[in-house]
């Protein structure tokens, strides 16, 4: 399981690459890999503010539809077009192509807060 | 109260071959191995095969036995010969589905059915409870495991496992030498036929298929091929509240060949005219996947329903569904749309079924 050193995660499958006061967000490998092929995926609008929890999109596979939770507050500055137009780029290369938003960071703090590499390695086991 | 999930006798199979565990009308089943679109379209271009042991096999037989079974569903028993099989509907007094089952012909005094899985106890009583003098009802389920073997390629593997034995015609049954039941059935529009075994000797039966050449296929992919059919799902598209001629299954029901449970309903029915029909909708462009229970709204936006099922097709690469409309709104071609998570998605009612199986042939 691809777990890139570099990445902050929390225990819904999320990670977050902190770049400046912008965060980049996806679904985890292991989070694709379990969901399986994605079909459809529901960007969140710009502008709007989200906390901590909130469900910001929706990944959709052919049996279910999944929400993905803001790992950090803040408001949504980018949406990924390319994953709205192919889908399956979130199987395919879920830390590069397949990212979904990105996030003006409210509080660096919350993601100091989130899980290193090493603790998410250890939660899914 | 305590839930215990049943167990189907290929589960350690299941295990081994990588499938993904889930509790399905209380059975504990496979509803993928790898990804639901390969082997969607394993079984649309090739063949796969499907754990079908959950679902529940009777023996009913006695000299009666065709005439009370004939009063007690919906198409016609007596139409049947030796070896044919029917699709059919267990209705209640005000016409309501309570089950669709497969009913084959083994001899004249000799029937064997297959419901259901979630209403194996249920279709059971019902039954037990109308039983004539003379007539036998068995319940078989726990004695077989059953695997659908689906799609183009599945009389060529049939015939490589089996050598020198064939398939039964189209609906039909039929026993083989090692004691097997055989049904030319299934549930994906693809040719194919279920097969039912002693529970002991289905592990090896399910690996013959495989090893053959058979993608293993889960529950996920059962659902996609049959609602590209429009093949209903009892407790999605049919209900003890609605009658098979509101799901537009009218051809599977024989009015007149005389009395059964909930005909004078559906008689009434078809003379007053149809309130409601379950239709067959699909988006006009890309959109969010529909699922069960979204709201359908008329071309203004008001509510006129919802969906039974939905799912994005593999097949097509659009969004399908079934829902109960209201009679004005059943016409193909009317426009509607589908509320997903409040944005509205344009959809259509179209003509049954939503893909083209390929030609079955012998």
């Amino acid at each position: 399981m691809n777990v890139p050193d570099d990445l902050r995660y929390n225990s819904s499958h999320e990670w977050v690459r902190l770049e400046g006061d912008i965060a980049t967000i996806g679904i985890t490998d292991h989070a694709q890999e379990e969901l399986t092929d994605v079909v459809f995926v529901e960007l969140p609008a710009l502008g709007r503010t989200v906390d901590i929890g909130d469900p910001t999109a929706v990944v959709e596979s052919v049996k279910a539809a999944s929400d993905i939770y803001a790992p950090i507050s803040g408001e949504v500055v980018e949406a990924n077009a390319a994953v709205e137009a192919d889908p399956a780029l979130v199987n395919t290369d879920p830390y590069g192509q397949g990212w979904i938003f990105k996030l003006k960071v409210k509080d660096a703090a919350q993601v100091e807060a989130l899980l290193d590499a090493a603790g998410y390695r250890a939660l899914i086991g | 109260m305590s839930v215990t999930l049943l167990h189907s006798p290929l589960e350690p199979l299941h295990i081994e071959l990588g499938g993904r565990m889930v509790d399905f009308a209380g059975w504990y089943m496979p509803v993928m191995y790898g990804s639901i679109l390969d082997e969607h379209h394993a079984v649309r271009k090739e063949v796969g095969i499907f754990d079908i042991s959950h679902m529940g096999q009777f023996i009913v037989r006695g000299p009666g036995a065709g005439e009370w079974l004939d009063r007690m569903l919906a198409n016609e028993v007596a139409r049947l010969a030796d070896g044919e099989g029917q699709y059919t509907f267990l209705l209640n007094e005000r016409g309501g589905v309570i089950d669709d089952l497969i009913l084959y012909r083994e001899a004249a005094d000799t029937y064997f059915l297959v419901v259901n899985a979630s209403m194996i106890d249920a279709d059971f009583a019902w039954l037990h409870a109308r039983l004539d003098a003379g007539v036998e009802l068995i319940n078989e389920s726990d004695l077989w495991a059953g695997m659908a073997v689906q799609g183009p390629r599945s009389q060529e593997l049939f015939a490589a496992v089996h050598p020198g034995e064939g398939l039964p015609v189209r609906n039909g049954i039929a026993r083989l030498a090692n004691g097997a039941v055989v049904c030319r059935t299934g549930y994906t529009g693809e040719d194919g036929f279920e097969y039912f075994c002693l529970a002991a000797e289905g592990v090896a039966a399910f690996r013959a298929f495989v090893e053959g050449g058979a993608a293993p296929c889960g529950l996920g992919a059962r659902d996609s091929l049959r609602l590209e059919m429009c093949y209903p799902l009892n407790g999605n598209d049919l209900s003890p509240e609605r009658t098979p001629l509101e799901a537009g299954l009218g051809f599977f029901v024989a009015l007149d060949k005389g009395d059964f449970v909930g005909r004078d309903v559906l008689l009434k029915q078809k003379a007053e005219g149809l309130q409601r029909k379950l239709v067959a909708i699909e988006y006009t462009d890309k959109g969010a996947p529909p699922r069960a229970h979204y709201p359908v709204l008329d071309a203004g936006g008001q509510v006129i329903g919802e969906l039974s099922s939905g799912v994005p097709s593999p097949s097509t690469g659009k969004g399908i569904g079934m829902a109960y409309l209201p009679i004005d709104f059943t016409k193909p071609g009317t426009p509607v749309q589908i509320d997903v998570r409040g944005r509205h998605f344009p959809a259509v009612v179209v003509k049954k079924p939503f893909y083209k199986p390929s030609p079955v042939s012998a």
